[in-house]
């Protein structure tokens, strides 16, 4: 060691690689509890439930469990070890203190087990997405409180201008906390009703605009230089990004309710704000592909890379549908349909899983210290998971269009049901080659894991990227 | 400002927040104040109370084991009656909630959309000021039809049968069957299924137009089948 490492820290003592593989571990696993309730509710659509009429397999049940696995179980485990490799990192300080880490490790495992365990024996709580048993949620704040101040620490003390990822970062500490009380305190427990709804819809909305999306772009903005070796594009651009996010995005909430009976003048603030937004996007968008531009072929050969801007192209394709979907006239035709179903999962796996699934392409063979046992079936990830999110989200949006119309047409209900069943078997296809892509992964890393070949890690510096 | 922890901190993650929450969060709050919530108990009506009793002549006996049997004095048996009647809404809007029926099935009308032929009357804010409705149950996905205008347009026999296995009543249906809302069969509905049905059948009851029929127009002369001259 030369007297380098003095000055600056080593990374076995910045980062808890041992944590980071936990979580990601955990991550996989909750993902991969959530496609089957996914995988359950889509057969039950098509009429071929395995376990129909079996009380704890109930297909309503398990697509609370789909959702919320998805959300607390996949999204927060996978961002929390990404924060862990991230944060210390960066501010080059570690956690505030590692048993605090490993505490809230466990503490959000028990968490995101015991709303799993407490939807399937029907204890949901009337919230989308905040469904948790009303008896967790004290406990899952506390858990998020205790995240903010272990990541906050570092950031802390940090001086002068920070780097774009902990703006993101930070913010989203903040606003995860504020969105999960606002969330599942306010309609529960103080307001009834139409209020509840607006704060129902806030409560949606902020938590794929608070809490996924800061972590998402604060990731990118961290990874992508790392991997491209040259700095984001413009400066200035990332300033609009952030700022336009944190100031449109909380206003959103209410565009999930529109024609309801919430006042008008917020339902037209919310579908103009979301329109703002669009371009703040845009935006955001186009300095990441302005950080590309002339390193094309990095898609081709470097994995997480394909990952990243894949998730990127699908990211702008969905801002673009929201901002359409938003108004007030294409709301009267999809509005309930599946072409929102379409929606949503396009951005939580389209854009927020495949970022998390690129991060995890490139940091599994660090921190077992062993290259990927197969490139090619990191290749077969890619593909199944790509091509069966565009699949999926494609077809359930064309059939989402089938659906408002034959209601609007005020055809039989039954009529609707039909027009939907080849969308729906579709829908079971794309599915599987989702989960298809994700039984392929699991096989990678147990295969790198038994592996023997050792990876030479240097641990000084920032490790060239995984392929 | 723009790059400073205290800026990030207290600008866009307290003071943005802070302004979304209070103009799209406490401004309707506000708005609604004059509206009072209503409790469990000042839901009950006429119309539900007559689904609630027509449960109990229909399946005695899974009645009593639920709810017990009525009381024998006038006043009492009232008050017994809504008192069962409201802690039937109760659980049943919490199995309601348990199994995701919400997820499936909206619970508000819009007025775009040719809703109001289908559905009836377009919501309004009044329905929803109840302690039924925290969470609101507006919902965002119908793979069923909208309940919010259900109650009394079907028999509770037919909501038995099809809470059992909705493929006997409506072919094809993508409705899970949820046999354990009942002992074993369909005209043995438990607890459970007794507070489901009663819930749904609240759904609607408190509007003018209860119960609301697609396509129901008033008989005139015409369409009856008079001798032909």
């Amino acid at each position: 060691m030369s007297d380098d490492s003095t000055a600056k820290p080593r990374h076995e003592d910045l980062v808890d690689q041992r944590l980071v593989c936990w979580y990601f571990a955990a991550a996989l696993t909750f993902l991969f509890i959530s496609m089957l309730g996914g995988m359950l509710m889509a057969l039950q659509l098509v009429r071929h439930n395995p376990f129909a009429g079996i009380e704890i397999f109930s297909p309503g049940r398990w697509r609370m469990i789909h959702t919320n696995a998805v959300a607390y179980g996949f999204l927060a485990n996978g961002f929390l070890g990404c924060l862990h490799w991230a944060v210390p990192r960066l501010t080059l300080r570690p956690v505030l203190d590692r048993r605090l880490s490993v505490l809230i490790f466990i503490a959000w495992q028990a968490v995101v087990l015991a709303t799993a365990g407490g939807l399937a024996f029907g204890q949901a709580q009337a919230l989308e997405w905040g469904e948790t048993p009303t008896w967790i949620d004290p406990v899952a704040q506390v858990g998020l409180l205790l995240v903010a101040i272990n990541f906050m620490a570092p950031i802390s003390k940090m001086s002068g201008p920070l780097y774009v990822t902990l703006w993101y970062f930070l913010a989203a500490f903040i606003w995860t906390f504020l969105t999960y009380a606002m969330g599942n305190f306010v309609p529960e427990y103080f307001v009834a009703g139409t209020s509840a709804g607006a704060v129902g819809g806030l409560f949606i909305h902020d938590l794929v605009g608070l809490f996924v999306t800061p972590l998402g772009w604060g990731l990118m903005y961290y990874f992508v230089p790392i991997l491209l070796k040259k700095p984001i594009w413009s400066h200035g651009l990332s300033l609009v990004g952030f700022w336009g996010l944190a100031f449109f995005y909380p206003l959103q909430g209410i565009h999930h309710f529109l024609y309801t009976p919430i006042p008008m003048f917020l339902q037209y603030g919310a579908v103009i704000s979301t329109i703002a937004v669009e371009l703040v996007v845009t935006t955001v968008v186009i300095n990441f592909f302005g950080t590309i531009w002339g390193s094309g072929s990095a898609v081709k050969h470097n994995l997480p890379i394909r990952w990243f801007y894949t998730g990127m192209v699908f990211y702008f394709l969905t801002c673009f549908q929201c901002a359409l979907q938003v108004t007030m006239t294409f709301q009267a035709l999809i509005h309930f349909t599946d072409w929102v179903v379409g929606h949503a999962h396009l951005v939580m796996f389209g854009v927020f899983s495949m970022w998390i699934l690129g991060i995890m392409t490139y940091l599994f063979p660090l921190l077992i210290g062993r290259d990927w046992y197969s490139r090619k079936l990191c290749e077969w990830h890619f593909w199944l998971s790509a091509v069966g999110i565009f699949v999926m989200a494609g077809d359930l949006i064309l059939g989402g269009l089938f659906q408002g119309w034959s209601w609007a047409a005020l055809q039989p209900w039954d009529a609707s049901v039909e027009v939907s069943f080849p969308f729906w078997f579709v829908r079971v296809f794309a599915g599987l080659a989702m989960f298809g892509g994700l039984l392929v992964f699991l096989y990678n890393i147990w295969m790198t894991w038994r592996g023997e070949e050792e990876l030479a890690v240097d641990s000084a510096t920032v490790p060239a990227p995984a392929s | 400002m723009f790059e400073s922890k205290s800026g990030i901190l207290f600008i866009a993650g307290v003071a943005f927040f802070a302004i979304a929450f209070l103009s799209n969060a406490v401004v309707p709050a506000l708005m609604y104040r004059d509206l009072p919530e209503q409790t469990v108990e000042e839901l009950i009506n006429g119309n539900l109370r007559y689904q609630f009793e027509d449960l109990a002549r229909r399946y005695p006996d899974s009645f009593n084991e639920a709810f017990g049997e009525p009381p024998g004095g006038e006043a009492e048996h009232d008050a017994w009656w809504n008192d069962k009647c409201a802690e039937a809404l109760r659980v049943g809007h919490r199995i309601y909630t348990g199994e995701g029926c919400w997820h499936c099935h909206s619970q508000f009308v819009r007025p775009v959309s040719n809703e109001e032929e289908r559905w009836g009357p377009v919501s309004a804010t009044w329905e929803y000021q109840n302690e039924l409705q925290r969470p609101v149950l507006f919902g965002t996905r119908r793979v069923g039809p909208d309940l919010s205008r259900e109650g009394g347009r079907r028999s509770n026999d037919w909501h038995a049968v099809h809470f059992f296995d909705p493929e006997t009543l409506s072919t094809d249906s993508p409705m899970p069957a949820y046999p354990w809302l009942f002992d074993g069969s369909p005209d043995r509905p438990n607890k459970r299924g007794l507070a489901l049905i009663t819930y749904v059948q609240w759904l609607g009851s408190w509007l003018e137009s209860y119960p609301y029929y697609e396509d129901d127009e008033p008989t005139s002369l015409r369409d009856l089948e008079l001798p032909v001259e």
